[in-house]
């Protein structure tokens, strides 16, 4: 053994020292301060707004907070605004859009992970010919394409109906979702795959007991990119829908961009906050899991 | 027939790249055979053909005297162990182990009992509850050996299952491979490119180069008579001494060296007269009192010591050449200090200078 020297050390020891005012520090936190102000603060006017009456409104100071406090405008919002003829709110086009995200966002998933893992680990003759162009599908802007499916769905009799724009979503959700599987499946160590292969398991044994199970994060990141980009979308829904059938976007921006009558600010802002609601939760529920999923990559199993 | 495994003219190609090319082997029943190779050699590849992972090109492959060319992984009654063990991180060791079973579709009675029993040989009973995160290292190869085990297979195959372990525990479990082989007597078939493993390990070590097995004998025989100047090169740490001079009337000279043969097994029988490259082991350089037995002896200056506790290697200049021996590590050697060396040319290695073949 070494002895352990008793004498006290002269001059600089242990951790260096550091200033909480330090201009790096300055400069970082106000960066940062400044930014969040920028993002927050627009969601800040629309919460105020929709919540006092109109007649607050029209004095003008967006900033201030309501004197009187009211629901009124999202219970409006909600189920009375007008869009058109009808006067049912924002509702039906809520309900029209779970319809339309459930079951985009569980079959467009299925699909593509099975493709992912056929891709990563069953490479067959032309895979990689198959894969290019897939991924060369998600490059095409998607006006391109907006009247042919017109064309299609009609010919299939499924244009203006729910089934349609499932069918449209589920078929542009499949070049990036099999891109992010595949790459993920990539990422697995192919010992394992390996491995139970020697141990007798199938191509769907091994997809659903050894690969399904370990791929937990990168199916929330699919979920989160599906659900917020199937919600989101305009473009489909005014397109491949009728009035019956209008996704909440749609709905949104027909009570928004109404031009007869008094703009009532709070009940779009309302309608606005409520349309953004699912995308929020979405990832408030599962933000960690999303930046785990994300940086999978790096993770080994 | 007596062979576990047979080879037969197998090729793999990928794309234009050819990985194996005519490859012949011959694996005895409970024999314990070492592919050994550098990186990109070919000799994991080997072992992925035999497993059934890679398709081959051109060639068959019999195991058990069936010829399992074209069958499935689980299908060829073998057993594989991978270097990163390779567990299912989301099973517990008792799922690992019995994953393989379950798809057979084997009975549950059944499965328990092989599963305790493959667990009672390799000490992981304690274990099977657990998830494969909570294994050290040194465990969680144990598991991956398990589940090679409870296959009840005749064939075992291990792909580098040590390399990912520290240097102890790399020895405690190459000691207990061994163990389990002389318990069982499968047959083993082990990649490595770490030669004090297949030296230890091995009945039979193939060292390969090039998609080709250069030499396929025992430890001994590899050691001792290698049959080209790359196998020679390849095993022995430190490596050989290389000189390269000539054979006139049956002595060779290098520089003002002369070194006479007699004692030196040719393969043909006789001298050959020619350029040659003369191999020497630095732990067969005779040193201290030993040297005056030896047949050939020389003086040098000791330029550079490396102790490594059981041995001094000692660097010197032989003849224009850089030349190593390997000392006690007792020995009293200074730098700069003569040292006389003897050589017993029975011990050594001689190869033709164009072909690198053994002379």
């Amino acid at each position: 053994m070494v002895e352990a020297s008793a004498t006290a050390l002269d001059g600089p020891q242990g951790p260096k020292p550091r200033k909480v005012f330090s201009r790096r520090n300055i400069f970082l936190y106000g960066t940062l301060f400044v930014i969040a102000i920028y993002y927050a603060l627009p969601l800040y006017v629309m919460i105020v707004t929709s919540l006092k009456g109109m007649p607050e409104i029209r004095l003008g100071n967006i900033f201030a907070p309501p004197v009187e406090v009211t629901f009124e405008p999202w219970v409006k919002a909600w189920s009375q605004a007008c869009t058109g003829l009808t006067c049912n709110g924002l509702s039906t086009g809520f309900w029209n859009s779970v319809q339309i995200t459930i079951p985009s966002v569980i079959l467009s998933i299925i699909i593509a992970s099975v493709n992912g893992y056929a891709l990563a680990n069953w490479k067959f003759k032309g895979s990689d010919v198959f894969f290019t162009i897939l991924i060369f599908g998600a490059f095409i802007p998607y006006q391109v394409m907006l009247y042919p499916i017109v064309i299609l769905l009609r010919e299939i009799g499924l244009y203006g109906s729910l089934s349609g724009l499932v069918l449209v979503h589920t078929i542009f959700g499949m070049p990036i979702l099999t891109l992010l599987f595949r790459n993920y499946f990539t990422s697995l160590p192919e010992e394992l795959f390996k491995a139970a292969r020697v141990d007798g398991a199938k191509f769907w044994g091994i997809y659903f007991r050894i690969m399904v199970p370990m791929s937990l994060p990168i199916f929330t990141v699919a979920v989160i990119l599906q659900v917020t980009g199937i919600w989101n979308d305009f473009l489909f829904g005014v397109v491949y829908s009728g009035p019956e059938s209008y996704p909440m976007t749609v709905s949104l921006n027909n009570i928004v961009n109404s031009s007869q009558g008094v703009k009532e600010y709070n009940v779009n802002m309302a309608a606005t906050i409520l349309t953004g609601l699912v995308p929020l939760t979405i990832y408030f529920v599962s933000g960690r899991m999303f930046v785990r999923g994300i940086a999978a990559g790096a993770v080994k199993g | 027939m007596n062979n576990s495994i047979e080879i037969k003219n197998l090729d793999l190609e990928f794309g234009s790249v050819k990985v194996l090319k005519n490859l012949n082997l011959e694996i005895g029943k409970g024999e314990f055979l070492v592919l050994l190779g550098s990186s990109g050699c070919g000799k994991s590849t080997l072992l992925n053909c035999i497993a059934g992972l890679l398709d081959v090109s051109a060639g068959q492959i019999h195991i058990n005297d069936k010829n399992v060319t074209w069958a499935e992984p689980s299908e060829r009654g073998i057993g594989m162990v991978f270097q990163s063990y390779a567990l299912y991180p989301q099973m517990t060791v008792e799922g690992n182990l019995s994953f393989g079973l379950k798809n057979a579709k084997l009975p549950k009675a059944d499965i328990a009992k092989r599963v305790k029993r493959a667990s009672e040989v390799l000490q992981i009973e304690p274990l099977l509850k657990r998830k494969p995160a909570a294994l050290s290292g040194g465990q969680r190869q144990r598991v991956a050996i398990g589940r090679a085990l409870v296959r009840d297979v005749d064939v075992f195959l291990f792909d580098e299952p040590l390399s990912n372990l520290d240097a102890k525990l790399r020895a405690d479990l190459r000691v207990e491979i061994k163990r389990l082989h002389q318990k069982l007597k499968n047959t083993m078939v082990y990649v490595t490119h770490d030669q004090i493993e297949a030296m230890t390990l091995a009945d039979r070590i193939a060292i390969m180069r090039e998609g080709q097995i250069m030499q396929l004998g025992s430890p001994d025989d590899i050691y001792g008579r290698p049959v080209n100047k790359y196998v020679a090169d390849f095993i022995g740490s430190p490596s050989m001494n290389f000189l390269d001079g000539v054979i006139q009337n049956g002595a060779f000279t290098v520089g003002d060296l002369t070194i006479p043969l007699t004692g030196y097994e040719f393969v043909s029988g006789s001298a050959v007269d020619g350029p040659t490259t003369m191999g020497i082991r630095p732990e067969h350089v005779l040193t201290g009192e030993l040297v005056d037995n030896a047949p050939v002896q020389i003086d040098v200056d000791v330029e550079l010591i490396e102790p490594t506790g059981s041995d001094k290697l000692i660097d010197c200049q032989l003849a224009g050449h850089d030349f190593r021996v390997r000392m006690d590590g007792q020995a009293q050697v200074f730098a700069g200090e003569k040292l006389r060396l003897g050589v017993d040319p029975s011990r050594a290695s001689l190869f033709d200078v164009a072909t690198e073949l053994r002379l």
